[in-house]
């Protein structure tokens, strides 16, 4: 059986891959894909010596293809930053592939062949959607589902892992193991709902999503509580004697640091309990003769609606939503966890705004950039010295009267004349035409040696 | 009052299973045997009073046709009357041992049958009455197995039809000298009970139906039953009318474990451990039921919970994943 959704996975791979010209691409290009990057701009240092490199070494033009990126389009590393477009002429000049050497330029032309590749008309959005789109679209593929419902044994540890290496995926199931039953199922649909909300715009793979929940309800929905106690052990016997810690369930205070996952003695109680505390005496006639409450230990409220099973509705139950939505404090620092899931704050598809606004202000201080007149809808940033919003406005509660505000001001931006100054240094950074055609390496070297 | 003792350290962790403990107390050597499962193993051991372990064994589930290796659903030492044997019962078959778990005496492989491709197949419930050892099956029928005074020639007598859910476990209390009276009950994935009348050949005197919450646990003792359910609730019964004498809401989660000693100890995977008195009202001849007392074992989803001596002063508890066994005794 395994084998059987091995070949299932397999071929879906392949033919994600064939799809790709034949172009000499390496065998991973999704995968290398995954590893593109948004790179900080290097150091100033850098950028003299690409400069100086290419003044240097310059060999002559290889023939190419007419689609060739254009000499004055700029560096890979330096295409994405926002208000690129904005700097000096001659720092884009300098950042350009005209100073570069022909491995820019192949850099640049392997991304233009890769984007056509993997383009898929239907997929708008950014890099990280069409990651999930293509991830959610694997593993919901009807093949490997149909695979994965007929009716079979515990996958070993081993086997388990190596299929989900292929497919790549990072959900988390999260372990809490006091809950009853069925609730096993609306963790489930908690699950799919979250995914759901990931490929909104995409109506193939919600379409897949969708089939899987129909699937999922023929399947496990008619079960009685004692099937789903016996799938629930056999799942546990899965999880039994691994420890790994995982990194936002330690900061959720939902793991402790030995591993164990944390079983509150409070909450909501499972639907079909009821709040423990009661003994109630009967005779033979079935009257109630007594009612007494003993203390029980816990503090349990009862739960106020029974989940939903259906394809849409209020699951009641929270376990199973998406832990990575809540807002939480950035953290600088991550403890050791044996598996490291990226704990990225806000969830977004979009750029962050913030962000934005930040990498502004650094290239206005860098210089060269005109100070716009805000447009949007959140002008700039603001400065926050605490972790959270709430932990500052307490901070200013807290604030004892004495100490009077003073406003200190940094003269952060440029004026005239420092501007002026620099653009004169970088004007000494002209291109010669003729470029000086030396013989050996260690000549060049020495040549450039000279002229510093 | 109880204060919690040394904990036993386990070989392998507990899995999580019902009934996950079983205590056979020798008193004239002054030693106790525990027996845990662990997945596909179940490990023995034999500790002195102060929890010192003695000896431990590891006994495996044995195999039979399948890919994966069979896991075991519960481990029972079954008292008769002339020998004690130690009971495995797994989704293979059924292992009967010698008390020590060192000689096998006896293998029955389940038969799938007419087990449908989704239905798991097991055994599970083991209880001794009388000569008899019952085990329960995953298509609701007790097989009930004829044990001789020694030696290996176990016999199957016959194959009880009560239940149409899987049996979840066995209950049995020595007949108390009467003819006409129930000493086996047997619980179901339904939350059915069923209450017999050993012999040569069982009689089924009553049915207690359990709207489709799972009765996971249940105890027989001095004509009462007591069982727990899948809610947290615990309900006690007369064993031969089936009338109900008293209902507790006493756990947040699914009741995992029963003992009963004359206390009634109950544990769930809430992780509490109650210890209730029990006690027949002079006139009317009801039960009474009073808490004495509730344990928390903090962040343990309790899988198994025993009494460690006949008059209740001491118990012990075992844990998801967790490897030991954790005593408590009374101050």
């Amino acid at each position: 059986m395994l084998r059987a959704a091995w070949r299932a996975l397999s071929s879906i791979r392949t033919q994600a891959v064939t799809q790709a010209p034949v172009l000499g691409l390496p065998g991973g290009g999704c995968a290398k894909l995954l590893s593109v990057q948004r790179d900080l701009p290097s150091r100033p240092g850098g950028l003299i010596l690409r400069a100086a490199r290419g003044y240097a070494t310059q060999k002559p033009v290889q023939p190419s293809h007419e689609d060739d990126p254009l000499p004055s389009m700029l560096l890979k590393d330096y295409q994405d930053i926002p208000g690129i477009e904005k700097v000096d002429d001659v720092v884009k000049k300098i950042l350009s592939l005209e100073m570069a050497n022909q491995k820019e330029k192949l850099k640049i032309k392997k991304e233009q062949l890769m984007k056509k590749v993997v383009e898929n008309p239907k997929d708008t959005g950014s890099l990280e959607a069409r990651i999930l789109n293509d991830i959610i679209s694997t593993m919901f593929n009807r093949k490997f589902m149909e695979e994965l419902f007929k009716p079979q044994e515990l996958y070993s540890k081993k086997a388990l892992r190596t299929v989900y290496d292929r497919l790549a995926h990072a959900s988390i199931m999260r372990l809490n193991q006091a809950s009853m039953d069925k609730d096993v199922l609306l963790v489930t649909f908690n699950h799919l709902d979250a995914i759901k909300g990931f490929i909104q715009d995409s109506p193939t793979i919600l379409h897949q999503v969708d089939e899987t929940f129909q699937q999922l309800t023929e399947t496990y929905g008619g079960l009685s509580a004692g099937e789903f106690q016996l799938i629930r052990q056999t799942l546990l016997i899965f999880f039994q004697d691994l420890h790994i810690r995982v990194s936002i369930f330690l900061k959720d205070k939902v793991q402790n640091s030995s591993g164990r996952f944390v079983l509150p003695v409070s909450g909501p109680l499972p639907w079909g309990t009821k709040v423990p505390g009661l003994i109630r005496t009967f005779n033979h006639k079935g009257e109630e003769v007594r009612k007494a409450e003993f203390k029980h230990g816990g503090s349990y409220v009862a739960a106020p609606k029974e989940g939903s099973f259906e394809l849409y509705g209020d699951r009641v139950l929270k376990l199973g939503t998406n832990m990575y939505s809540v807002n939480r404090p950035v953290e600088t620092h991550m403890s050791g966890a044996s598996e490291n899931l990226a704990a990225q704050t806000q969830e977004s598809i979009a750029p962050n705004p913030l962000a934005k606004e930040e990498l502004n202000l650094l290239a206005r201080l860098i210089g060269g950039m005109e100070i716009k007149k805000p447009s949007g809808p959140e002008p700039g940033f603001r400065l926050n010295l605490f972790t959270t919003d709430e932990e500052e406005e307490q901070a200013a509660l807290t604030r004892p009267e004495e100490l009077s505000y003073e406003v200190i001001n940094i003269q952060a931006t440029q004026d005239q004349q420092t501007n002026e100054e620099l653009a004169r240094i970088m004007g000494e950074f002209e291109i010669l035409d003729q470029p000086r055609r030396s013989a050996s390496k260690g000549d060049d070297l020495l040549a450039m040696m000279d002229e510093l | 009052m109880f204060r919690r003792e040394r904990s036993i350290p386990l070989r392998g962790s507990a899995a999580a299973l019902c009934n996950n403990l079983s205590v056979l107390q020798l008193p004239v050597r002054n030693l106790t045997h525990f027996g845990v499962v662990h997945g596909p193993s179940a490990q023995l051991l034999s500790a002195a009073p102060e929890g010192v372990p003695l000896a431990q064994r590891q006994l495996q589930a044995k195999e039979g046709a399948g890919v994966s290796p069979p896991l075991i659903t519960q481990v029972h030492w079954c008292v008769l009357p002339f020998r004690v044997l130690l009971v495995l019962t797994s989704h293979r078959g059924i292992q009967m041992y010698e008390s020590d778990g060192s000689v096998m005496v006896y293998w029955h492989a389940l038969d799938a049958g007419d087990a449908s491709l989704v239905q798991a197949v097991f055994a599970r419930g083991i209880a001794a009455s009388g000569h008899f050892i019952c085990v329960g099956m995953w298509s609701g029928r007790v097989l009930v197995f004829d044990i001789p005074a020694k030696g290996p020639n176990i016999v199957l007598s016959e194959e009880l039809a009560g239940h149409q859910t899987p049996v979840t476990d066995i209950a049995t209390e020595p007949a108390q000298g009467q003819d006409c009276v129930a000493d086996v009950v047997t619980a179901d994935d339904s939350g059915l009970l069923c209450v017999w009348r050993s012999g040569p050949k069982f009689k089924l005197l009553t049915r207690i139906p359990g709207f489709g919450v799972p009765c996971p646990s249940v105890q027989l003792w001095q004509g009462t039953i007591a069982a727990g359910y899948g809610n947290g609730q615990v309900r006690l019964y007369e064993a031969s009318t089936g009338t109900l004498h008293v209902q507790i809401d006493a756990h947040a989660r699914a009741i995992c474990a029963l003992d009963l000693a004359p206390e009634l100890l109950s544990a769930a995977e809430d992780t509490f451990v109650h210890i209730w008195k029990l006690s027949r009202s002079p006139e009317g001849g009801y039960i009474e039921v009073e808490h004495c007392h509730g344990e928390c074992v903090p962040d343990t989803q309790v899988c198994g919970a025993r009494f460690c001596d006949p008059s209740g002063s001491s118990f012990a508890v075992t844990g998801y994943d967790l490897a030991e066994i954790l005593r408590f005794s009374s101050m």
